[in-house]
């Protein structure tokens, strides 16, 4: 598939860690942000690949797993109320609430569909008048162009039976909690190629030079990777913190213009909840003022409580890059992805089902 | 149940776009033989044939092509880089 299997090539990839291992004199520490590169990092090995003294860690860059508890529950609380169709992405069934999780609440009888866009769920609202439509709008800037437009859209059609229930969070400002704790190991970070897709890499120089970190931009084939990994060591190596971007085809300095008005037209910036991590002040987004009649949580008056996590559970040290899934001693016995005791471990994107899937037995 | 996956982005080519409206325009897209429809609302300038990154139905950004070889040629100029300086003792 183009723009795909060529970026999976074999021998280029080990001419790509060839490289690496030539730059690299020193141990550092690298982040990738963003679930989807750290399940190809597993998936691929490609931290195998790397010379021993490059760590990487994984960030908490999976929606699914910083989405608070408090969250899922006003969300099956919603769900079971009668009259209502609940729609979300497929990967925020399973995640537990701190009873529940929405794939029980459907099997007890709750209305709860899967989407694809959340333009469908709007659809599902145009013909449905006399349902309540809500979806579950979470995910980071590489979603919420998506409810953004949704939410658009129900009002341009003056939609009074659609809302959402709305839990998007910020990469920048979660990447500079991480960097202002004591405990923080990162030296340099692959950001999030698609959110920069969106959002352009220009907020990011500030954070590289205030905490002396490099930062690339890189894609999610392992070609991509291995390229971002390597610009960063060379940077560590000459002493260099920039800004870099590995993934050109995709993102321009600037973004998705279109995309970031319409995120600004509906949403603005507020304080969120991450789950495992604490609050993070201007992390997340909001509906602005003109867009609140479409705020799930008023409409149905469900308030967030904030719920003790289970205390098994390591997500938060994990999403923080502090310790490995399988350091976890929850990992693989108490926790699997069929009985997930947190977020990391339901999705595909998690660094703990990551861990589970290639690599159960560590090495 | 299919697991639909809110992170994954993946590129696919775009085989038709209709609607006239800017916010409303959306197309087929191709990728590897499974053909869906996404919205092009954020991707005005893309036409048939163009590779385009989708996200939850959204097109968020189109391919560029010469962007897009740069790290093969870069990886052959330095295999034959490599190479030269293997043959000369
Ligand atoms: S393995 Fe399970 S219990 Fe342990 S941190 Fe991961 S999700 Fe939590």
């Amino acid at each position: 598939m183009k723009y795909l299997d060529e970026y999976r090539d074999a021998a280029l990839a080990q001419q790509l860690t060839r490289e690496i291992h030539r730059v690299t004199t020193r141990p550092w520490t690298l982040m990738e942000i963003c679930g989807g590169q750290t399940h190809a990092i597993v998936k691929f090995g490609l931290d195998e690949l790397l010379p021993e003294q490059i760590t990487l860690i994984h960030g908490p860059g999976c929606p699914v797993c910083v989405t608070p508890v408090g969250i899922i529950d006003q969300a099956l609380e919603i769900a079971a109320r009668p009259g209502v169709i609940f729609t979300s992405f497929g990967d925020m069934l399973r995640v537990p609430g701190s009873r529940a999780d929405l794939l029980s609440v459907k099997a007890r009888g709750a209305d709860v569909r899967i989407v694809y866009s959340p333009l469908d769920a709007v659809k599902l609202a145009a013909q449905n008048p006399a349902k309540e439509v809500v979806f579950f709008g979470v995910g980071f800037e590489t979603t919420a162009p998506a409810t953004a437009l949704a939410v658009y859209r129900a009002a341009q059609q003056e939609l009074k039976n659609f809302s959402m229930l709305i839990s998007h969070v910020l990469v920048p400002p979660a990447m500079e909690s991480l960097l202002s704790s004591p405990n923080c190991r990162v030296q340099g970070f692959l950001a999030a190629g698609h959110v920069c897709a969106v959002m352009g890499f220009e907020e990011y120089v500030p954070v590289a030079k205030k905490f002396h970190v490099p930062i690339v931009v890189t894609g999610f084939e392992p070609l991509d990777i291995l390229q971002g990994v390597w610009m960063a060591v060379q940077q560590l190596e000459s002493g260099r913190a920039e800004v870099e971007n590995q993934y050109t085809r995709a993102v321009r300095s600037d973004g998705n213009q279109m995309a970031r008005q319409m995120m600004m037209e509906v949403f603005q910036v507020v304080p969120r909840q991450w789950r495992g991590i604490g609050e993070i002040p201007r992390s997340g987004l909001g509906l602005r003022e003109g867009y609140q009649a479409f705020d799930a949580a008023i409409k149905f008056g469900v308030i967030g409580r904030r719920v003790e996590e289970s205390p098994e559970c390591r997500s938060g040290l994990v999403l923080q890059g502090q310790i490995k899934p399988h350091e976890c001693p929850a990992f693989a016995t108490k926790c699997a992805p069929e009985h997930p005791l947190g977020a990391p471990m339901v999705s595909s994107e998690g660094a703990c089902a990551a861990y589970y899937r290639y690599r159960r037995q560590p090495n | 149940m299919t697991a639909i996956n809110m992170c994954l982005a993946i590129p696919g080519k775009i085989v038709s776009v209709s609607g006239k409206d800017p916010l409303e325009r959306a197309g087929k897209i191709d990728f590897g033989g499974v053909v869906k429809e996404a919205s092009l609302a954020y991707v005005p300038d893309a036409v048939p044939g163009d590779y385009v990154i989708v996200h939850v139905g959204f097109a968020l950004s189109r391919l560029d092509e010469d962007e897009a070889k740069k790290i093969f040629d870069y990886l052959k100029r330095m295999e034959e880089l490599s190479e030269l300086k293997e043959s000369t003792p």
